[in-house]
């Protein structure tokens, strides 16, 4: 309960607290506290007959953050970063090997059962929802198991079977129904009883375009309108750029950022392109701290940090050259991402999308 | 408190489950009857193999038809049980391998009876009757001077014998936590007793008869109490009251199956994946 006084709060853990704020007050200001929390795993390996090498693993390496009431969090880094070991200790799944972990003030690992009733998962690479029974039995079998009070479920239930197109699904065996409609699925399975956080483990992976907008559309919705408190951790950008006001980083069990998206630009130094047409063709403009990086007949491309204004450049660039049209361009999001993990030396599994495009 | 609790919480969650499965079972009438059948006469086919035996042969170890079918009756029915209600726990080692055990663990009910109540199939019953019927007739067929006590022995052995099965596929579900997948080893203790304790003891080595007996306790399903029945000298030494034992072994069993199994959950959470 209250045994453990709250010692101030270190620079690591952003969102602004009330420094001797109780755990009674502090439960709407941080929904979510993790301090200092770790994860060691003992990995055994076989080096060759009958001999084994045991290996610590830290999974999770002393991660510190809290996540207010109604926020909204992208949880990103590359494969094996530890992004879904801290999504199991915060549901309970996984048991933390040192720190100090609260979700709406209860200890995840001690109570799993009882923060059930509170929170709603979805794992994007696998469902929560009985494999061989149609949609709709898995909706009524929730409603049973989570004690939804009849008329809130039927509420919920149409509410959600509306917004994520279920009607003609209900009656389908989840195995038959295709990756994104089981997605909308488990995401509405997730959502029936009324959960103060929703955590997303990788909601749109392997989705088609449509898909996703469907699912992002709807995260946004009810993050806006119901209040819910959202963490997801994805390897599409998009979903970051298109749903969260805030974004943390992990990468080798560590946090290495962790505030606004437009911040990570500057930790970043990535730069804004200014694509200028002139008149006529000129030689290469000078505007100080931008550069030419590209000339083209009349068009040129001017790279500028991200953190200075693109309309004094403008101005200045207006004020000595003839100017026709001008476009300025936002850095491409995983390459600013790709810099900050600053790892030429991704783990090998992970030979995915993460690095692939930058800067074309 | 919380134990009961948490027990209770289990048999509702048990029953929600099992109860979805057997309606949507019943969706295709025909189907599930087609399936009862066809486990009563699969299951059946080991008695048929006793019977081929006993073509050739008048005694086996020592003990004849009747006797051998009560044996089969009482394990077979013990095992029925038991298999009905956590039949689908040799599942697990699958689940631990493809990760929708992480899904079990965010729900808001006990993990053993998801578990255990998962893919519940009343075609089970197949077995179970079957192992009535062969008990029925083994029973007035034996030579046996009945008495109260005696009488009252045979649904104890059933019960008893059910719950020790049981306690059995708990364990060997704990031990698919740890070894990922082990779900032939959980078969050879689960299977493998039923088929065991469907012959007499007198044709195995002393070495096994002793291991079932004092190890993994499945003589008290039925070779001990069976024995005192028939009047037949116990399979190890034994003091004679041993034969009322076994409610007193499943209890036992069922303690250390709930503490093998609340490891392995354990382990499994501070390990992962």
């Amino acid at each position: 309960m209250g045994d453990e006084a709250f010692i101030g709060a270190d620079g690591a853990a952003g969102v602004g607290e009330a420094i001797g704020v109780g755990e009674a007050f502090g439960a709407d200001e941080a929904f979510i506290e993790v301090d200092g929390v770790e994860k060691v795993f003992d990995v055994r390996r076989r080096t060759g007959f009958l001999k084994r090498e045991r290996r610590r693993v830290r999974a999770v390496d002393s991660i510190s953050f809290r996540v207010a009431r109604g926020e909204m969090v992208g949880y990103i880094g590359p494969n094996g970063a530890g992004k879904s070991t801290t999504i199991k200790m915060l549901t309970g799944i996984l048991t933390p090997s040192g720190g100090r972990l609260r979700v709406a003030g209860i200890d995840p690992s001690r109570e799993r059962t009882r923060l059930a009733h509170r929170i709603g998962v979805v794992f994007g690479q696998r469902t929560t929802l009985w494999w061989d029974l149609p949609l709709i039995d898995s909706y009524r079998l929730m409603h049973r198991m989570y004690r939804i009070p009849d008329a809130r479920y039927r509420e919920n239930l149409d509410r959600l079977v509306e917004l994520l197109g279920l009607e003609d699904l209900l009656e389908v065996p989840v195995r038959q129904l295709s990756l994104g409609q089981r997605m909308r699925g488990d995401v509405a399975a997730a959502l029936l009883h009324d959960p103060e956080v929703l955590y997303l483990d990788e909601p749109t992976i392997g989705l088609d375009v449509m898909s996703k907008a469907r699912v992002r559309a709807f995260l946004r919705e009810l993050n806006a309108e119901r209040g819910t408190t959202v963490l997801l951790t994805t390897h599409d950008l998009q979903d970051i750029e298109q749903l969260c006001s805030r974004v943390m980083v992990i990468d080798h069990g560590r946090l290495v950022y962790d505030g606004a998206l437009a911040g990570l630009h500057e930790v970043g130094e990535s730069e804004r392109m200014l694509v200028v047409d002139l008149e006529r063709e000129l030689p290469p403009i000078e505007a100080p701290p931008a550069r030419v990086v590209k000339v083209e007949g009349p068009r040129q491309w001017l790279a500028f940090p991200a953190s200075e204004s693109a309309a004094a450049l403008v101005a200045r660039v207006a004020a000595d050259h003839p100017l026709v049209d001008l476009s300025v361009r936002e850095p491409d999001i995983e390459a600013v991402i790709a810099r900050v993990l600053n790892s030429p030396a991704e783990p090998p599994e992970a030979p995915r999308e993460d690095v692939g495009r930058v800067i074309s | 408190m919380a134990e009961r609790g948490a027990v209770v919480e289990g048999l509702r969650a048990y029953r929600l489950i099992a109860g979805m499965w057997v309606r949507s079972s019943m969706t295709y009438r025909t189907s599930f009857a087609v399936t009862v059948v066809g486990n009563l006469l699969l299951t059946g086919l080991d008695f048929v193999g006793i019977l081929l035996m006993f073509s050739q042969v008048d005694r086996l170890g020592g003990w004849s038809l009747p006797e051998v079918a009560f044996l089969y009756g009482l394990s077979v029915t013990a095992f029925g049980f038991a298999d009905l209600v956590l039949g689908s726990m040799d599942a697990l080692g699958a689940r631990m391998r493809d990760g929708s055990f992480d899904v079990l663990l965010v729900r808001p009910v006990p993990v053993l009876a998801q578990v255990g109540a998962d893919r519940f199939a009343l075609r089970r019953l197949g077995r179970i009757t079957q192992g009535l019927a062969v008990l029925g007739w083994a029973l007035s067929a034996v030579d046996v001077e009945w008495t109260a006590a005696k009488v009252l022995l045979v649904p104890v052995m059933v019960l008893s014998g059910a719950v020790i099965f049981g306690a059995v596929f708990v364990a060997g579900a704990a031990f698919q936590i740890v070894a990922q997948d082990a779900a032939e080893v959980q078969n050879a203790f689960t299977y493998g007793g039923t088929t065991l304790l469907q012959y007499p003891p007198t044709v195995f080595g002393n070495d096994l008869v002793r291991g079932v007996t004092f190890t993994l306790p499945l003589a008290f399903v039925n070779w001990v109490p069976a024995a005192h029945v028939l009047g037949r000298p116990y399979p190890v030494a034994l003091p004679g009251w041993t034969a009322y034992a076994s409610p007193l072994v499943a209890a036992v069993c069922c303690g250390a199956a709930g503490l093998v199994w609340r490891s392995g959950l354990r382990a499994y959470r501070s390990t992962g994946s």
